[in-house]
């Protein structure tokens, strides 16, 4: 435990290097050396543009890149998935040095790095030669208004994943309202079987994505106007869902654990839950980590996400990522070059989608027939992309985020923790988040709407 | 040398000189100790400092705040109710090692032989392992899915409790600190009752005291310095809770919360929410509780422990 007081240390020491960092280049920032890449280089006497992703088949298109291009060579490194990348880059911005070039980024991160100045405008670098490949949705999530600051790869289309072997054995049908998904989870329940889902902790976005599609705007925010903003956290919507979700924890019929957990996987490998509220490429990750394989196999499949008011289907997405550059990069309209040409090659989007690892946006691949006509392996042969995911993605109308996502998830993160050990209700936490949330928003010289 | 010296020069000078020499020596002794300690301790601290006087927002920059991030630290609530855990954790998790350890160093003061050195080694190991192994054994230990617990549980056709759930995670902790560190402070009072002299314990015998007399009456009030020494430590270690929380964190199902220890919040407050300025004035009134907790149970304990007097 003593350690702790050298941890204290490590936060000063990384604070004076901070400013050092700052003293050193004279006001300029300056990325980390592309040096200790996780690939091999093909052509070594190249320049090099440091990249941070965390695509599960990662190494196979930072090859294909670098085996298709002489002129620049792509350093690849895997900073963690998600959160754990995002604060090595937001210290790295703190310090102004140690950012990579090129980073992966998610949709609802854009904006926070990009009120810091963090991000590169790329339209001056030829952003929008490459616009026709992505729909108007997917576009208008990495600009504003004509500035654009990453060029999308995948998007995250929810649908619900469920066990054919537990749907079988309990003799229920996909729900196709959220009404009905609590009915069947009541009848699996009484019938013994195991939980229908879970409302972990940590998939904040998740939750998210779930109040949006009962009618919940969180936030308006426009990077043009930088001072205003309008928070509405304790609207009904939150409320319903909030509670929807607690309730069907308090009774038992879905899981309380955090998810991507080993616990949670080797649940989901197990057949502990029977359905599974995810995005499309969610079965990637799935796959890697064992799920669906073995005695598994051909056990999952895939529905529409269940509705509040099946006459008006609203749908929502999780994650998906893109490629931006980062505003520390020395050679900026090369990192754009590969910020543009990364996973953009057939051979990466191919095996992205096939492997389940993306959801494509790119618009050649979406309305391909191999694409289109393909049957799931992980969900047995089912045509999912056509029946499931590209209508969902068709149907998506992009969302807003707030320049501090990872703020507003670590709170609804420790709302949900209150819900699930019983301290708060679902109405009382959206209430509480909502002040919570403005409370910072004032503090961090926003106002408030 | 210094002969030709004396011989040349009048003593005082001479004296004068020769002080001032060693006194060159000493800081020569002292800079590698010094360089480090100025560069790794003495300025990132001055340099936090620097930072707790300013704020900044995402949509207003950097402004001078004077001590307003410390009004406001002392004000947050999360702030408050990480203090809140790391004093009641403290309540019961130093008795409980002290006892612990006071309870091995007893009994391995008494026995001798191969099983007396193998139980000691046994009883340190633990804190030969380094804090994040510790933490994600336990975490395995701890697992619903395939941790021994559950398993052994299963065996009886029960379900044996989540040891890091919201409720239980408490004892979770004060299990895997308790296993950690009571080896490391019975080692510490196992030294000293052996620096205490046998003759003192052959007397007693003769007046006739009982092992337990011994025990109690001679040994432990003997070694209470020691005991002292041991409070100061794990009193420190455990304001500044992080490694352990920060390491079960992930497979707590959120039990740990941003604001569950100050060290924790301090981290997030810096690395998650880029409010360095803000995380340095946590830092630094924890610190500040740190000192003001120690200070007023040294002077509790003056009278006990011949340490600090």
């Amino acid at each position: 435990m003593r350690k702790v007081s050298v941890t204290l240390l490590c936060l000063t020491v990384a604070l004076t290097t901070a400013a050092c960092g700052s003293d050193d280049d004279s006001g300029g920032n300056t990325a980390a050396k592309p040096t200790n890449c996780t690939n091999k280089v093909v052509h070594e006497e190249a320049p090099r543009v440091l990249v941070w992703a965390w695509y599960p088949n990662m190494a196979k298109v930072v090859d294909n890149f670098n085996n298709q291009h002489t002129d620049v060579q792509v350093c690849w490194t895997n900073a963690g998935q998600g959160q754990p990348e995002y604060e090595k880059f937001q210290t790295a911005i703190s310090a102004k040095k140690g950012a990579p070039d090129v980073i992966m980024l998610e949709a609802d991160q854009l904006v926070g790095f990009e009120i810091q100045d963090a991000l590169v405008d790329l339209a001056p670098f030829g952003a929008n030669d490459v616009k026709k490949n992505f729909s108007e949705g997917a576009w208008k999530d990495v600009s504003q208004g004509d500035a654009v600051y990453a060029i999308p790869v995948d998007g995250g289309p929810m649908a619900l994943i469920y066990r054919t072997d537990v749907f079988d054995k309990y003799q229920i049908k996909p729900p196709k309202t959220w009404d009905e998904y609590a009915a069947s989870a009541a009848k699996v329940k009484a019938a013994g079987g195991p939980v229908f889902g879970d409302f972990g902790s940590n998939v904040p976005a998740v939750t998210t994505a779930l109040m949006i599609q009962k009618g919940a705007v969180p936030f308006v925010y426009d990077l043009a106007d930088k001072q205003n903003i309008t928070i509405k956290l304790d609207d009904q919507a939150t409320k319903d869902v909030l509670t929807y979700w607690g309730e069907l924890a308090a009774k038992g019929l879905v899981g309380k654990e955090d998810q991507f957990t080993t616990d949670y996987i080797a649940g989901m490998v197990g057949g502990k839950y029977a359905t599974y509220v995810s995005a499309a490429w969610a079965p990637g990750y799935l796959t890697g980590s064992g799920v669906g394989a073995g005695k598994d196999k051909g056990k999952f499949a895939v529905a529409p996400l269940p509705q509040w008011d099946p006459a008006n289907p609203v749908s929502v997405n999780w994650g998906g990522s893109a490629f931006a550059v980062t505003s520390q990069a020395a050679d900026k309209a090369l990192a754009a070059k590969v910020a543009m040409g990364i996973y953009a090659d057939e051979a990466s989007l191919t095996d992205g989608w096939k492997t389940q690892t993306i959801f494509p946006l790119n618009q050649g691949v979406l309305t391909s027939d191999e694409f289109v006509n393909a049957k799931v392996d992980f969900f047995n042969g089912q045509t999912a992309n056509k029946d499931i995911y590209i209508p969902a993605e068709n149907a998506y109308k992009g969302a807003v985020y707030s320049p501090f996502t990872v703020f507003y998830y670590a709170q609804l993160q420790a709302q949900i923790v209150k819900i699930l050990g019983g301290k708060t209700s679902g109405a009382q936490a959206a209430t509480d988040l909502h002040n919570q949330i403005v409370e910072y928003a004032k503090s961090q010289g926003f106002t408030v709407k | 040398m210094t002969m030709a010296v004396t011989l040349e020069a009048p003593p005082v000078v001479s004296a004068v000189r020769t002080k001032r020499r060693h006194k060159k020596t000493g800081w020569l002794f002292i800079l590698p100790f010094l360089i480090v300690f100025v560069a790794f301790l003495l300025a990132p601290l001055l340099y936090a400092g620097y930072l707790s006087l300013y704020t900044k927002g995402l949509a207003t920059g950097t402004t001078f705040a004077g001590f307003d991030n410390y009004t406001r630290a002392f004000g947050d609530p999360s702030f408050r109710k990480g203090l809140w855990f790391v004093l009641k954790f403290s309540a019961v998790v130093i008795p409980l090692q002290i006892v612990v350890a006071l309870v091995a160093a007893l009994v391995l003061d008494e026995v001798t032989g191969r099983l007396a050195r193998f139980s000691r080694l046994v009883i340190f190991l633990p804190y030969a392992i380094p804090v994040v192994l510790g933490a994600l054994m336990w975490g395995f230990l701890y697992s619903p899915s395939f941790g021994p617990i559950e398993q052994i549980a299963t065996a009886f056709d029960v379900r044996a409790p989540f040891l890091l759930s919201q409720g239980n995670i408490f004892y979770g902790l004060l299990n895997v600190v308790t296993w950690q560190w009571s080896g490391y402070y019975m080692i510490i009072i196992y030294a000293a009752l052996r620096g205490i002299d046998s003759s003192i314990y052959e007397a007693a015998r003769i007046d006739g005291a009982s092992a337990r007399q011994i025990a109690f009456r001679i040994k432990v009030p003997m070694v209470s310095s020691a005991l002292v020494l041991i409070l100061i430590f794990s009193l420190i270690g455990t304001l500044q809770f992080f490694t352990e929380p920060q390491i079960l964190g992930p497979i707590a199902n959120g039990s740990v919360t941003p604001d569950f220890t100050p060290n924790i919040y301090a981290y997030y407050l810096a690395f998650r929410y880029a409010q360095f300025n803000y995380a340095s004035a946590i830092s630094f009134s924890l610190g500040f509780v740190v000192f003001l907790v120690v200070a007023i149970f040294m002077v509790a304990t003056r009278k006990r422990g011949s340490l600090f007097t």
